[in-house]
């Protein structure tokens, strides 16, 4: 009886937001009303949702939260985050786009970058906002589609390269328990190619942030899009990041995501396949340690024929972290020679952490080729022993073998500078 | 009465009594070896007779219970030492079954270990440029292409590029003892006669050698000081090269008669 109390206030909570709030909201308002009725129906998911079991959110939403934050950091703190010197540097920060931060002054012909709550007269958004994330499909879709504060709307015109890598970064300053939907658009249209970063960091927060952050992605036919995802916020922040991406034919999609810290990280990854011979990768590592839980959902729905999609993600456990990784893969009944892979592979380093690892593979297409697999062990003591027989001392060998594992997907990254902080933050984290 | 060469130079190895067993079951039963400094060893025995356990052993793998015995290199206590001080004093094992480590490349995991053996003697890393040379130099010794050299640690190496990697970091490493365990086994003649010929090119006055083989026929290659013949966790028989040369022709068999097992 307590626990239905608690899930209505919270729920009662964010109703309450939404109506004190709606009249300073951007875009069309009716979307904002379905979004909030079908969140309003489906709830906070507790431990009882399949789709939610190994994530506490009842937990992450206890107590009371305010909305938005008014900390403003300075010039010094911002670029503290920024780590790709040669980059399209787009600033959100605490959920809203920050004009003065970001730099978008002088942009390269094909590209418009708007502040997202200035874009909805735009074709393009209007044409795409809110089309491909379902809000039936997920509470915390609905959640973000009804309250979404800010964010940025990036597209990219037909036949446009654009050659530097844009970066979006994502930074909470709270100072007291804050919820905060950001909301992104990301429009590549036909032949065009971008690749786009998008990192969360918590700069200067003193108390616990929700992050629940919606980014959609259209690709469009023979477009070609490299994304990373990356997430790094500490031992305090919790996040809830949601990508939806649909691709169309003959695109090439590659998306990573590199969780290197965060107190609660819940990642759902859903990949639209609609068109043919589409390409699409998904990669994935996640370190963990202290008492971090980190969920990766992915989907990928192969609507259409001929296409290939290729996923791996992995990951290091240590002390009482726990990690989740599902990998939903449909093959539609059209999709005919598809091929679909999949690989989750962990390390588990302590005996009180916990991995949860689950392919699903629903195929209703008889012509296709569809693999996963995955693995859970310790460090191979062989190779520590062969390494050490060479004068490398245990933790040296140790950390030798970690990077190894890591640099299966490490070195799926295609920014030389972004490769480079990566593998420095796996260095520091092995110490 | 063990056989020994007759020399003023100390002892570099000294194994008294060595007893070791594994899950309970004890596999070396009272092994007695000197090795001294340019003297090259063979220890010969049927499958099962102990040999890569003695191997395994003097590395420091830790799935052996020493029981009884002593070990010690250079006067140290080997078995008192972690594995990689082990390596570090100049033990080496060329291993029979060298593990593959896919995304740990050959050449930084070989700087990583020269610098950490260099840091135990007390002295400064290696200059990037000095190593790249001493690469170069090893590499021709085995006949390791420079492709393999810098690929992750024996993945998707052949039996015998595994093997030549094995002596190319002895190359690299100039260890004061190497043990060769089964080096010769998987390998064709052309591959043997590399792999023999880098160890012989490897040889000096002041290192020494064990060759662990169940075949006679390495030692064509590589001649031995002394022959000692490895049974039932024990040497039974040691001699001169000549006593390998009678095993291959009577076979194993004729040393369970006389040792009466």
């Amino acid at each position: 009886m307590e626990t239905i109390t608690k899930v209505n206030t919270i729920k009662d909570k964010l109703i309450a937001e939404f109506e004190s709030s709606k009249g300073s909201l951007f875009g069309d308002l009716s979307i904002r009303e379905q979004a909030l009725e079908a969140f309003s129906k489906q709830g906070i998911p507790n431990r009882k949702s399949e789709e939610y079991k190994y994530v506490n959110m009842e937990l992450a939403l206890k107590g009371e939260f305010l909305f938005s934050s008014s900390i403003k950091l300075s010039a010094k703190q911002i670029e503290s985050t920024q780590f790709l010197k040669e980059a399209i540097v787009i600033v959100v920060e605490n959920g809203k786009f920050n004009t003065e931060h970001s730099k978008t002054s002088s942009l390269p012909k094909g590209l418009e970058i708007l502040n997202i709550s200035d874009a909805v007269s735009n074709d393009a958004f209007k044409k795409y906002y809110s089309k491909y994330a379902d809000i039936n499909s997920d509470p915390f879709i609905a959640l973000n589609t009804s309250l979404a504060t800010g964010g940025v709307f990036i597209h990219v015109e037909k036949s446009a390269i654009i050659e530097k890598p844009i970066h979006i970064i994502h930074i909470t300053s709270v100072s007291e328990n804050t919820i905060l939907n950001s909301r992104n658009l990301i429009v590549v249209e036909e032949n065009a190619q971008a690749t786009i970063v998008e990192s969360y960091e918590i700069v200067d927060s003193a108390a616990k942030s929700f992050n629940n952050t919606l980014t959609e992605i259209i690709i469009e036919a023979n477009a070609i899009m490299d994304h990373y995802k990356i997430q790094d916020e500490k031992d305090f922040g919790q996040i809830v990041s949601t990508t939806q991406a649909i691709q169309k034919m003959k695109s090439v999609f590659t998306t990573h995501t590199f969780t290197l810290s965060g107190l609660l990280v819940r990642n759902n990854l859903n990949m639209v396949l609609d068109g043919e011979f589409i390409e699409s990768h998904l990669n994935g590592l996640y370190l963990t340690n202290g008492n971090q839980v980190v969920d990766n959902h992915t989907l990928v729905d192969h609507r259409k024929p001929n296409c290939n999609s290729n996923e791996l993600y992995k990951g290091i456990i240590e002390e009482k972290s726990s990690a989740t990784f599902n990998g939903k893969i449909y093959v539609r009944k059209d999709a005919q020679k598809t091929n679909a892979f999949q690989s989750n592979k962990n390390i588990l380093l302590s005996d009180d952490g916990t991995i949860n690892t689950k392919p699903q593979l629903e195929i209703y297409a008889d012509d296709v080729k569809c693999s996963h697999g995955t693995s859970t062990g310790k460090l191979d003591e062989d190779k520590i022993f062969y390494l050490r027989a060479r004068g490398l001392s245990e933790a040296s060998a140790k950390k030798l073998l970690m990077h190894a594992f890591a640099s299966e997907v490490v070195d799926t990254i295609k920014i030389d500078a972004l490769r480079d902080y990566i593998e420095a933050k796996i260095s520091k984290r092995f110490e | 009465m063990p056989y020994c060469l007759s020399g003023k130079i100390s002892e570099m190895l000294v194994i008294k009594n060595l007893h070791a067993s594994i899950d309970g079951k004890e596999i070396l039963r009272g092994i007695n070896l000197e090795v001294k400094a340019g003297e090259i060893h063979a220890i010969m025995g049927p499958n099962g007779s102990g040999k890569s356990t003695l191997s395994a052993v003097l590395a420091g793998k830790a799935d052996y219970e020493i029981t009884e015995g002593s070990v010690t290199f250079n006067g140290k206590d080997l078995l008192e030492l972690s594995p990689e001080d082990r390596a570090r004093e100049g033990v080496f094992l060329a291993f029979q079954y060298p593990v593959e480590i896919p995304g740990v490349s050959n050449i930084n995991f070989l700087k990583t270990a020269i610098n950490e053996i260099r840091a135990y003697k007390g002295q400064t890393p290696m200059e990037a440029k000095d190593f790249l040379a001493l690469v170069k130099e090893k590499q021709k010794l085995v006949e390791l292409d420079g492709k393999l050299a810098n690929r992750s640690v024996n993945e998707g190496f052949s039996g015998g590029e595994k093997k030549r990697n094995e002596i190319f970091q002895m190359a690299m490493l100039e260890p004061k003892l190497a043990i060769l365990d089964e080096t010769d086994s998987g390998l064709d003649i052309d591959a043997l006669r590399i792999v023999a010929g880098g160890v012989n090119k490897l040889k000096s006055k002041d290192n020494a050698t064990i060759v662990i083989t169940h075949y006679q026929r390495l030692l064509d290659y590589i001649v031995p000081d002394v022959v000692h013949i490895l049974y039932k966790g024990k040497i039974v028989k040691s001699g001169p090269k000549e006593l390998a040369l009678e095993l291959e022709e009577k076979g194993y068999d004729f040393i369970k008669e006389e040792v009466g097992a």
